[in-house]
């Protein structure tokens, strides 16, 4: 079931003086499973990327496959495609609407033609899988806090039961607390249901704990891609991008122009720890 | 989706046209509609498009900008010249079954789709180089005599330029949350006019909240810097006529004197 993109190009009021290359010929082959993290500057292309992902927008050339198949092919069924591939996006104001939050989590399982009882068992399900209280379950979805209509957003589309699950900077706007509650949550789906994640953001400090593997995103274009550690060895590159390496990998490249013999590698607190005690001995 | 709309649209480039003072623009367009529909022979309409043309090639926007926006009428002007072609009587040229057609439903016929694409080219090119706040300048300088009558000319004006600006930011809005909606398996585009219909909520009710929101806010913010209303208001940029402006002016009246000297004649 792996997503694979061609010589994917996207170009926004094509044949207009507005014309603009928001993609120019991303190759890309997520396998199943993976954890992924798309990073990249504001207007990078993140989001137009992952609304290909799931037939949202077609390429201007290009292709994009998901298991095996073309889903621009003019026969290939883009309803259960969005089914399989659910998309959460930057901001859940979009896609709440119902009177309760509850019913609003059925929206998708509906759209799919399930009957009734499976929909509301789904809705149950999905709404406990991102840690939502019962007592909100009957509230207005446009009272909540921001961090709970972020919840109410991705259970929404955890309902569909997606074997990939998209979130578009799923932290954006949220404090720190709540940020690691809604990344924590992100993390457990993923080791738990097993399912594919790609997790858009903009930020290293936000994925560099969690994702398999990173792909960058310049100016429409893959800058790099590869495990964190690899990535991250570019930082010097990652900032003329306007992009920054995790804070602790600047500390371990700071320490080792020092002189200390550490990895560089380090990537996470927890590594650069044990890096820090061994380099001094104490472990 | 929605991207393909293009009347109302600002074209941003740097030509004469685009300088010109929004008042002398709305006048030109103004007297332009006017002098179609009193000329009276073929004479007139080539003077016209003269007029036309010329405007088009100061404005530097691409003709083919300009007449994107002519799909949308396409329908309307087809309707209006069947209408046209078949009643209006007249000498009989060709009759099959119940149809008739003369040579005054021909001639009708052709006057009236070129009018309607004067028209529209006319007034598509005062908006494409014309940003909407200039447009609404002017229309509030052009209307400041009425407010002797206690029109309330400036916020009219202003409703007005915070209704443009708020077409765009609306239409990509619509266009996000379909996305999102379609996301969840939303279907908006098959099935009967009465599940159409109830497919639209899921877009409607964010985009209501959405509005309301940004109207909110804009109201907020508008109070904050203490804005009340047209009284005593300055601009910081107010229309100053140049001296292109005048040629303008000028260029206008000898237009209309061609219109009415070579344009009423009938042969
Ligand atoms: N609907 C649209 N019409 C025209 N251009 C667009 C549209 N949406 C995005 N773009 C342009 O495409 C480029 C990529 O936008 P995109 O939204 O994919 O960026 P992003 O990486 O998601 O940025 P952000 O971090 O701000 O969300 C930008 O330059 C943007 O201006
Ligand atoms: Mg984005």
């Amino acid at each position: 079931m792996a997503i694979i993109l061609d010589h994917v190009n996207y170009i926004y009021d094509e044949d207009t003086a507005m014309a603009h290359a928001a993609l120019i010929d991303v190759c890309l082959n997520i396998p199943d499973g993976q954890f992924v993290g798309l990073i990249g500057h504001t207007g990078s292309g993140k989001s137009t990327l992952v609304q290909h992902l799931n037939g949202l927008e077609k390429p201007t050339s290009g292709c994009v496959f998901y298991d095996g198949k073309d889903i621009n092919d003019s026969d290939y069924d883009k309803k259960s495609l969005r089914a399989k591939v659910g998309l959460v996006f930057q901001y859940p104001e979009h896609q709440l609407f119902e009177t309760d939050c509850f019913k609003d989590v059925c929206f998708g399982p509906k759209n799919l033609g399930l009957p009734q009882k499976e929909i509301e068992l789904r809705a149950y399900e999905a709404l406990k899988q991102v840690g939502f209280d019962d007592e909100y379950f009957y509230q207005s979805p446009f009272d909540l806090s921001g961090g709970q209509k972020r919840r109410v957003a991705i259970a929404g589309v955890l309902a569909m039961k997606p074997e990939v699950l998209i979130l578009d900077e799923p932290t954006a706007g949220l404090d720190p607390k709540g940020r690691e509650d809604i990344l924590n949550l992100i993390s457990k789906l993923h080791q738990e249901m097993g399912i594919t994640i790609i997790l858009v953001s903009h930020s290293m400090d936000d994925v560099a704990d969690y994702v398999q593997r990173i792909i960058v995103m310049n100016k429409g274009r893959v800058a790099f891609d590869g495990a964190p550690k690899e990535v991250f060895s570019h930082y010097k590159e990652l900032e003329a991008i306007g992009l920054a390496a995790p804070q602790v990998t600047y500390v371990m490249q700071e320490l080792k122009s020092a002189g200390f013999a550490v990895n560089t590698d380090a990537t996470t607190l927890e590594e650069a720890k044990n890096e820090i005690l061994k380099a001094f001995g104490k472990c | 989706m929605l991207r393909d709309i293009t009347l109302g649209q600002y074209y941003r480039a740097d030509s004469v046209l685009h300088r010109l003072d929004p008042r002398v623009k709305l006048v030109a367009t103004f007297m332009f509609i006017i002098s179609l529909f009193i000329v009276k022979n073929f004479i007139g309409y080539i003077i016209a498009a003269l007029f036309l043309v010329t405007g088009i090639a100061l404005s530097k926007v691409p003709p083919k900008f300009i007449f994107r926006g002519m799909k949308a009428i396409f329908f309307l002007l087809f309707i209006t010249m069947l209408f046209n072609l078949f009643l209006t009587p007249g000498k009989e040229l060709v009759s099959f079954w119940k149809i008739t057609i003369t040579y005054e439903g021909i001639k009708m016929a052709v006057m009236m789709a070129i009018r309607l694409v004067f028209l529209i080219t006319g007034s598509s090119l005062m908006t494409l180089t014309t940003t909407p706040n200039n447009l609404t300048d002017g229309l509030e300088s052009l209307l400041r005599p009425l407010k002797a009558i206690r029109v309330p000319v400036h916020e009219i004006s202003m409703m007005m330029s915070i209704a443009l600006r708020f077409i765009p930011i609306l239409m990509e809005e619509t266009d996000k949350i379909m996305k999102a909606q379609m996301a969840r398996g939303a279907d908006f585009e098959s099935g009967s006019i009465i599940k159409r219909a109830k497919s639209l909520v899921p877009l409607l009710v964010p985009l209501f909240i959405s509005a309301f929101r940004r109207a909110n806010d804009l109201a907020m913010a508008m109070e904050a810097r203490c804005y009340r209303g047209g009284d005593g208001r300055t601009k910081m940029k107010p229309l100053i006529y140049a001296k292109t402006d005048y040629m303008a002016y000028a260029a206008i009246v000898l237009y209309l004197v061609l219109i009415v000297v070579f344009g009423r004649i009938l042969f």
